[in-house]
């Protein structure tokens, strides 16, 4: 998996550096009576880029779209699309199309009126409206399902001519309000690929909002991490992934084991009675408090020597069958108090026969483990 | 921003928005405008006349103090409430255990009986206290039954009040008892409860709300109307038929005034508990919740449905003694058939016009009022203009709901009648009586379109939006589709209530307008009860045509028009 993610961040990055923003957001605020949902962010979007608003319920990512959107207008700050302001005009005067979370289709109309909706009004000559409703389905893999009505489809059909009638009329920018949260895991992970695949193939600029950290993950070239109003972290999956810079971000994408630390010196921090050689420690002060992370695949038990770093014993409390691979929480010797959680492979778990109440030599490598600021 | 900087294809959309915020804003300003005047105003009037002498000079409380120092008057407040009140006592329990029967039991004939009961709903309330008088009165059939007693008086108001309201209090009781979480049972089951622990612990609980809103209901409608104490009261004065004395016979309209103002004290005292009341419900249902099917029980299914026979019976026998007698050539005593009593000219110049004024005034109503209120409740919930002005908009749309129609009436009268009004030209006009009839019905068809409207996805007005597709638009060709089911049932609500009122349009007809129900009132006090009778059938006969029409219309034409349905 992270290979994957490595070669689309990749891909992204090489668009994303040379281009001018086509989407510039300005120190936007949004009050809803005395609750600030968004609290003065701001953010550039490349043109053809594909960004997800990443973050759990109520941390503003929907609030950031439908501001974007103007469905729901910000109270300060500038929004500005393909370099026209347009901060304070209606969405019809805006120049998007949105897939929400519901579909929203009309119910009352087939799927070939629902997709030339926004077409008709243009006044075109219907058989090109006919032309460009067929040319789209056909683009969503749905041309043989024209004269339906919505409740015949199914779900992640009915998303598709969500899709569709979205990009009828070639907007310059494609807003996706958590459209696959409603769809079942299987339909899921085909939609996730079909809208990645389309927006690469058409080069719409996108922005996704999603809490789901593996779907965001796996689309987008870059993630916008957001937390109680605030942009946390931008960066492409990967960066998100491996240099998290809060430990919100750590702990939200992927998960992560946390002990309160001490730094100790400019390469070592202390946990309890351990003390271990950590790379980040540079940045902090000797003797302050810090709270040090761990991915769970990081551990390391395999081929340890005596030049080892950060090597502990540690007793196995448990073991989790997760498919393939097993959940251990770990206990050092030393910090009795301490439980880390470690990632074995179904390999390892066979070639080293772990069982719970085992004893184990782990090893921290100090270039995993990251500081953060406690507070 | 330069206009150049826009492509050719935005340019008309850009302007179009304007256009469209200003087409809703316009749309709210005249919706609000509407409801000022037809609502409002007329309230107003009635409040500021009972502040003033015969001749318009404010007066301050004298009119009050006039009114609370005649015993004959404010003694009519003590009667109102006590007969509501009793009525509210029998009322509530019969129809409780008939919900019962309906939602909570395994018995066949389940839509027949909620059919009949429901047959009060489609006649002046007049009717039953006509049938009443048929069974009771000093020609009545069974008159021995009172053992020298008289059905003129208050035990007849109840009596008549009881059929007349049954159908509005089990309307709310069987949606009350219909929604309920089998699980609760299973869990009551599970844990050994007994039954009537579980009746007292899980069933009553969860129909209170439904319980407390029907007692108000029926507490409110009984106050307010007017025509079963007006046929059956005899000397027995309450509120409703002291407004009437008061302006239509005495023509002291600042006495009327008064007299609407105490009358609204009840209505709106009971409105308001009720809210407060209503407000504190929670929902009980989760959408997890899942449906409770009731389980077969012998003894209990037969019990109830002998009993819920018996009552549709009694509902069935007593409107039918009415359209039986309208058929009677001389009651008691000449019991052969005939149609004479249908000649209305011979009781009555105006003949069977009332009928066609009913007929085309409900119409009207019905065509105007769902249009309006539809419009209104779209604006009201769909669109983000203007939220003052929305929030304006749906207070006075709730407001009627809290209004007697009498009260309503009376407030046209010195509204539109008013010299300095420029509408006074419509006084006595067909105008009027539509208007009004629409504002009074105003409350339940508002309710019933928002409902509709809040099941439809809230994002549809920003995908139109994002599409660049005017508001109007959708609204049309999606919104109005949907919908279009609960906008039949407004427009028959309107129409039925409309042709069967009698309180608000009372005051309201002019030479050429008078309308059936008010017909049924001027007969009825000139004696012809058989006549009286036979307008009251036909209105009748009428509201359940339309009501069979509705159904027919609904089942077989409207589902094969929106194919979009089925699956």
């Amino acid at each position: 998996m992270n290979k994957q993610i490595d070669g689309v961040s990749r891909a992204g990055n090489g668009s994303v550096a040379a281009a001018a923003p086509f989407l510039r957001i300005r120190n936007l605020v949004k009050r809803f009576g005395s609750f600030v949902a968004l609290k003065d962010v701001s953010l550039d979007v490349t043109s053809g880029e594909f960004v997800c608003f990443l973050g759990p319920s109520g941390c503003g990512k929907t609030t950031l779209l439908r501001a974007i959107a103007g469905l729901d207008p910000q109270d300060e700050g500038t929004i500005e699309m393909g370099g026209r302001d347009v901060s304070h005009l209606p969405p019809a005067a805006r120049d998007f199309g949105i897939v929400f979370q519901s579909y929203a289709l009309f119910p009352n109309l087939t799927v070939a009126a629902n997709v030339g909706y926004g077409l008709v009004n243009r006044r075109r000559p219907n058989s090109e409206i006919n032309a460009r409703v067929k040319e789209l389905l056909a683009l969503v893999g749905l041309s043989d399902q024209e004269t339906k009505y919505p409740v015949q489809l199914s779900g992640g059909q009915q998303q598709r001519v969500a899709l569709a009638r979205a990009l009828a009329t070639s907007p310059g920018l494609l807003l996706l309000d958590e459209p696959l949260s409603a769809l079942d895991a299987r339909v899921r992970l085909r939609l996730r690929d079909q809208i990645k695949d389309l927006q690469r193939r058409l080069g719409v600029t996108t922005i996704m909002v999603t809490h789901d950290q593996e779907e965001a993950m796996s689309m987008a070239d870059r993630i916008v991490v957001m937390n109680q109003g605030v942009i946390d972290q931008v960066g492409t999956p990967s960066d998100i992934y491996r240099h998290p810079t809060t430990a919100f971000v750590a702990d939200f994408v992927g998960s992560m084991t946390f002990m309160d630390a001490e730094i100790a010196g400019p390469d070592g921090v202390r946990v309890g009675d351990l003390n271990l050689h950590c790379k980040d420690a540079k940045g902090f002060v000797q003797g302050s408090l810090v709270r040090l992370g761990l991915r769970p695949e990081e551990v390391r038990v395999r081929n340890l020597d005596s030049a080892t770093q950060n090597k502990i014993d540690a007793k196995v409390l448990s073991l989790d069958f997760l498919g393939s691979f097993c959940r251990a929480r770990l206990n050092p010797e030393a910090a009795p108090g301490i439980t880390i959680l470690a990632d074995f492979s179904a390999n390892l778990m066979r070639d080293l026969a772990v069982t719970e109440g085992q004893k184990l030599a782990i090893a921290l490598p100090p270039e995993s483990l990251r500081l953060f600021a406690r507070g | 921003m330069s206009g150049a900087a826009l492509s050719s294809d935005r340019g008309p959309a850009l302007s179009g928005i304007s256009r469209d915020a200003l087409i809703l804003r316009l749309g709210v300003a005249i919706l609000v405008g509407w409801l000022l005047l037809t609502i409002a105003f007329p309230l107003w009037s009635l409040l500021s006349k009972s502040f003033q002498d015969g001749d318009g000079h404010f007066v301050g409380l004298k009119n009050y103090i006039v009114y609370f120092s005649t015993p004959t008057l404010f003694g009519s407040i003590y009667n109102s409430v006590w007969v509501a009140v009793v009525s509210t006592v029998i009322v509530i329990p019969i129809a409780f255990i008939y919900a019962y029967t309906l939602t909570r039991t395994k018995i066949p004939l389940k839509g027949l009986l909620y059919s009949a009961a429901l047959l009060p709903l489609f006649a002046p309330s007049l009717l039953s206290a006509i049938s009443l008088i048929y069974l009771f009165g000093n020609q009545g059939l069974l008159k021995g039954f009172l053992f020298g007693g008289s059905i003129y008086g208050p035990a007849g108001i109840v009596l008549a009040q009881v059929f007349y309201c049954f159908p509005h209090a089990l309307i709310i009781l069987v949606a009350a008892l219909g929604l309920a979480d089998a699980r609760l049972y299973e869990v009551a089951d599970a844990l050994g409860t007994a039954r009537p622990r579980i009746f007292w612990t899980v069933t009553l609980p969860g129909a209170k709300f439904g319980l407390i809103n029907a007692c108000f209901v029926v507490f409110t409608l009984v106050v307010t109307d007017f025509g079963i104490a007006k046929v059956i009261g005899g000397q027995f004065n309450v509120l409703a038929t002291d407004a009437y004395k008061q302006v239509v016979g005495q023509q002291n309209f600042a006495m009327g005034a008064v007299v609407g103002m105490v009358l609204l004290v009840p209505a709106v005292a009971a409105f308001v508990i009720d809210r407060m009341v209503q407000r504190r419900q929670v929902a009980l249902l989760s959408a997890r919740a899942v449906p409770l099917e009731p389980k077969e029980n012998k003894l209990r299914d037969w019990a109830l449905t002998a009993y819920a026979l018996v009552i549709a019976g009694l509902i069935v026998g007593v409107l039918g003694t009415a359209v039986w007698a309208s058929f009677i050539t001389y009651w008691p005593y000449n019991l052969s058939l005939t149609l004479k009593n249908y000649e209305f000219g011979t009781f009555d110049a105006a003949a069977w016009s009332p009928y066609f004024n009913s007929l085309k005034m409900a119409a009207l109503a019905a065509i105007i009022g769902t249009a309006i209120v539809f419009t209104g409740a779209y604006l009201v919930e769909k669109t983000k203009v203007a939220s003052g002005g929305r929030a304006i908009a749906h207070l006075l749309a709730m407001l009627p709901m809290a209004v007697p129609g009498l009260v309503l009436g009376l407030g046209y009268v010195f509204f539109v009648n008013a010299a300095w009004n420029p509408l006074n030209i419509f006084y006595g006009t067909l105008i009027v009586l539509v208007v009004n009839s629409v504002a009074h019905f105003y409350t339940v068809a508002h309710i019933t379109a928002l409902t509709a409207l809040k099941q439809i996805d809230p994002e549809f007005e920003s995908v139109s939006a994002s599409l660049k597709v005017p508001v109007w638009r959708t609204f049309a060709r999606v919104t109005v589709p949907i919908c279009m089911p609960a906008i039949f049932d407004i427009a028959i609500y309107i129409f039925v209530n409309a042709l069967t009122t009698v309180s608000a349009v009372i005051f309201l007809y002019g030479p050429g307008t008078k309308l059936a129900s008010v017909a049924i009132v001027h007969m009825d006090e000139a004696g012809v009860t058989a006549g009286a009778a036979a307008m009251a059938t036909l209105i009748v006969l009428t509201a359940l045509a339309a009501k069979l029409l509705h159904v027919f219309l609904d089942r077989f034409v409207f589902m094969r028009l929106q194919a979009w349905r089925r699956r």
